[in-house]
């Protein structure tokens, strides 16, 4: 069993060399290291310390991808003996066949070597070079690939007992409240969490609190609330709170501001996530803040340090929402023509300003507001438009297929442009997409790239937002059917906030670097990496 | 006198199922299910059969014409009431054709050499007078009433064949031909029922707790929602206002996109409808303007602004899998057919 076990393992390595290591394999490699441990009897104090050092190299491996303030010490001893355990297999293991004890030592080397490239990379891309050189790996080196090895977000893992604990602990050590779920779950979502907007987390908190921001405490209340919905508005009020927090930062003594302020800001994060979910555009904002924060040069005095990243949250709202949306509107401007009926679901920021800059330039055209319960965003839209005096027409979303047979192009917004082509939008996107297909009706998707991300999904269950279920509760004709749904037994309510359109749904995506098809997502995605 | 008292009360009663139905569609009014309506209206017709005075078929079938075409226009959007109306005429030409003594099959079959040897229109005028006719028109219409108090019942016996255990169903608002369908299957096996709202009524919510107080498992979600929910769904089961004569259907709002997402997951689309829903009519739109102070509330702008609110949807024969009704299940493909046999073709422009 044993011998076969490193054949199939060797082998199955030896077939993906370009995959990054999973769990699974790692385990597998640490089991087959005990196993090796129990059999060899000889050289017993060497096995143990291998294998110590084994598990431990693994772990800090594993622990790679966190953000860039890892205790040196932990990295330091799993450096010390790379040599020494991959000789070491290869004296005790003298039954194995040659190849897959070359291919664990490879592994070992490999993992070695991108640690300290990943390292290299997060303290200002030294030397980046010298590391590839030192895998050996026949395939691209791994910068250009960046074979992390991904941890899974804990807000999609809430049925796995494990991840909550730890999470309730890491929130115990920032000391923030940990925000209980709410009401029956349906059961194919029991991996998401599902909050009451009646139960903000900021009951919880003592007044004042002493750990978080006073900005970042009124911010969370507002997304939990939805005083503040949209993911521009969501973006652009997180980076002015965290504007507010770089204004009243003070270094304290013997710590570095790049490092430290890194670590303020992780709490203020969590917060935030448990007020409610980070959406793409919030991450994809709170890494260039990360990234920048840690390039600030040690030499450099606070004031000015402050200054510079105030002016660099600054550039950023500047170009990527604010640029982009004129750039376009300057592309959308030339699919509009005279005589337009415009479809638009929801109240998207971007849509809104793309028709708004349309009427001014005095093209003719109007417009039909869909909209859909419970949020009913849809209201705020046609306030907006009315006031500028487009002509507009509003109907629900079950009309849809009834008002279609009028209309020639669908505008909509995007939440996310996953990296596999998907458009993550308000729940509702992909019917409307659905149906305009059907009555051969052009779809086409604004989206500024700074809300471009690189995960990939394919239905609507797997990662979404759940919204407090009360609010499908509503009084027609006297009667409110579902008042008492937490008395029922069997009886669930869905409130779902997202869903994914798949691409061949869309036939445009308008974005600040151009109109593309939805699949290139992954191009812009690169030559985004590339380019930071 | 006792004839003019007679009349006064039959009368009285036709405008008081006119007013009903009036209110009934302009949503102030208690909502009747159709088949309420249909066995009303039927009892009606038996009524006037009984009471009015006249001496022939033609006469009597004169005097239901000219009542259904006031039925039919109190209530457009009403389609069984004009089913029922055509369903009884056509009870009383073949009531006529018996006691005439002709079989039914030569005047029913239109070959060709009919054509060419009849030499223009019917010779049927239905001028001679029967005795026995009335008692065999209303012993006719007694059956056509036990039969509408049994549809419901027979298209619930057939769940058991259509619904497996651990199967996700979905549905669009509330049907209680549906309702009673899920809760006959629910009695022997275990699924779970997703019902989507259908707004701005709601009446989703109701059905969801009608269903969960049965005992199956349901989730109401929002119209928004279908699509993203669908590929979990193993069948779509939904009830319908209206059969069309192609096989499609008008139902209520939302049906469409709904049968638009099950086309392109592959879903099977069933369509719970007794028979007295086929209706010979074409497509029609209805849509009330009047409900907009549902769902729009703030003044200013609903003055410069169109709101639609479409009461029933137009579903194509294309994306419809099974009928099931009360005497079983059909493709949409042979409903034109089912037609040709409930009503004349004479009848279909009352």
């Amino acid at each position: 069993y044993f011998n076969r076990s490193y054949l199939l393992f060797g082998c199955a390595y030896q077939q993906s060399e370009g995959r990054e290591l999973t769990k699974e394999e790692k385990q597998r490699l640490r089991k087959e290291k005990k196993q090796q441990k129990k059999n060899k009897e000889k050289k017993d104090d060497n096995a143990s310390q291998e294998s110590e050092k084994e598990k431990k190299s693994v772990s800090s491996s594993s622990s790679a991808p966190q953000p860039p303030t890892q205790p040196a010490t932990q990295k330091a001893p799993s450096a010390v003996p790379a040599p020494a355990p991959a000789v070491v297999p290869a004296s005790e293991t003298p039954a194995p066949v040659e190849k897959p004890a070359k291919s664990k030592a490879e592994l070992k080397a490999e993992r070695r070597a991108r640690q300290e490239a990943e390292r290299a990379s997060k303290q200002g891309k030294k030397g980046e070079t010298g590391q590839q050189a030192a895998t050996g790996k026949p395939k691209a080196p791994p910068s250009e690939l960046q074979p992390v090895v991904k941890r899974l977000p804990e807000h999609i893992q809430v049925d796995n007992p494990d991840v909550l604990k730890k999470l309730a602990k890491k929130l115990e050590r920032q000391q923030i409240p940990l925000r209980l779920d709410y009401g029956y779950k349906v059961s194919l979502f029991s991996h998401l969490h599902q909050y009451s907007r009646k139960a903000p987390l900021t009951q919880q908190l003592s007044i004042p609190s002493s750990v978080i921001h006073p900005a970042i405490v009124r911010l969370g209340l507002q997304y939990s609330q939805g005083i503040v919905a949209g993911s521009n508005a969501r973006s652009v009020a997180l980076l002015h709170a965290f504007k507010q927090v770089i204004r009243d930062y003070t270094t304290p003594p013997n710590e570095e501001l790049s490092r430290d302020l890194v670590n303020k800001l992780k709490p203020y994060i969590s917060f935030l996530n448990q007020c409610r979910p980070l959406s793409a555009s919030m991450g994809n904002a709170i890494k260039y803040i990360k990234k920048e924060i840690s390039n600030i040069p040690s030499q450099c005095k606070e004031e000015e340090a402050k200054g510079k990243l105030l002016n660099c949250i600054e550039c950023y709202i500047n170009e990527k929402i604010i640029l982009a949306a004129k750039a376009i509107a300057k592309y959308a401007i030339e699919k509009i023509s005279d005589g337009d009926v415009i479809l638009v679901y929801g109240c998207s920021s971007l849509v809104n300003h793309i028709l708004c800059e349309a009427f001014e330039k005095n093209r003719k055209f109007r417009v039909i507001v869909v909209d859909s319960r419970p949020r009913l965003e849809g209201r705020e839209a046609l306030r907006r438009l009315v006031q500028r005096g487009i002509s507009c027409t509003y109907v629900l979303i079950s009309a849809v297929s009834y008002i279609l047979p009028e209309v020639s192009k669908v505008f909509l917004g995007a939440h996310a442009l996953l990296a596999n082509g998907y458009v993550m939008s308000r729940v509702g996107t992909s019917q409307i997409a659905l149906v305009a297909k059907a009555f051969n009706v052009p779809v086409l998707v604004c989206c500024e790239t700074y809300k471009f991300c690189e995960r990939v999904q394919t239905d609507s269950f797997v990662s979404n937002e759940l919204d407090d279920p009360d609010d499908l509760i509503v009084t027609r004709k006297g009667k409110t059917q579902l008042e008492d749904w937490q008395q029922v037994p069997l009886l669930g309510l869905l409130n779902l906030v997202y869903d994914v359109t798949p691409p061949d749904f869309v036939d445009l995506v308008i974005t600040d670097l151009g109109m593309i098809p939805c699949t290139s997502v992954p191009v812009v995605l690169r030559v985004k990496n590339v380019d930071l | 006198m006792p004839g003019s008292d007679k009349e006064t009360d039959l009368t009285e009663r036709i405008e008081a199922f006119l007013s009903d139905l009036k209110r009934g569609g302009s949503g102030t009014g208690p909502l009747r299910g159709s088949a309420e309506t249909a066995r009303e209206t039927t009892a009606l017709l038996r009524r006037i059969t009984a009471q009015a005075r006249w001496s022939s078929a033609g006469d009597l079938m004169e005097i239901i014409r000219k009542e259904g075409r006031r039925m039919t226009a109190a209530q457009p959007s009403e389609t069984t009431v004009g089913n029922m109306i055509r369903r009884v005429l056509k009870i009383i030409r073949e009531e006529y054709a018996r006691s005439r003594g002709s079989s039914e099959e030569t005047d029913q079959q239109e070959s060709l050499h009919k054509l060419l040897t009849s030499g223009g229109l019917s010779e049927e005028n239905f001028r001679q007078h029967f005795a026995a006719l009335k008692a065999n028109v209303i012993e006719a219409i007694n059956e056509l009433l036990t039969e509408l108090e049994g549809t419901t019942d027979n298209i619930a016996m057939q769940a058991l064949e259509h619904i497996h255990s651990n199967e996700v169903i979905m549905t669009i608002g509330r049907s209680r031909t549906v309702e009673a369908f899920l809760k006959d299957a629910a009695r022997k096996r275990k699924f779970h029922v997703i019902v989507a709202e259908c707004a701005p009524f709601c009446q989703g919510h109701e059905m969801a707790t009608s269903l969960s107080k049965a005992g199956i498992e349901t989730t109401v979600i929002t119209d928004a929602a279908i699509f993203a929910v669908m590929s979990r769904v193993n069948k779509v089961i939904i009830g319908t206002q209206t059969v069309l004569a192609n096989g499609g259907l008008r139902a209520v709002n939302g049906t469409h996109t709904l049968a638009l997402a099950a086309k392109h997951h592959s879903t099977p689309l069933i369509v719970c409808a007794p028979m007295f829903k086929l209706s010979p009519q074409v497509r029609r739109e209805y849509t009330i303007n009047n409900s907009n102070n549902h769902f729009v509330s703030s003044g200013e702008i609903l003055s410069k602004v169109n709101v639609h609110c479409p009461v029933f949807d137009y579903v194509p024969p294309e994306l419809i899998t099974l009928f099931i009704s009360n005497i079983g299940g059909h493709a949409p493909s042979y409903i034109y057919r089912l037609m040709s046999e409930l009503y004349h073709p004479e009848d279909h422009e009352l």
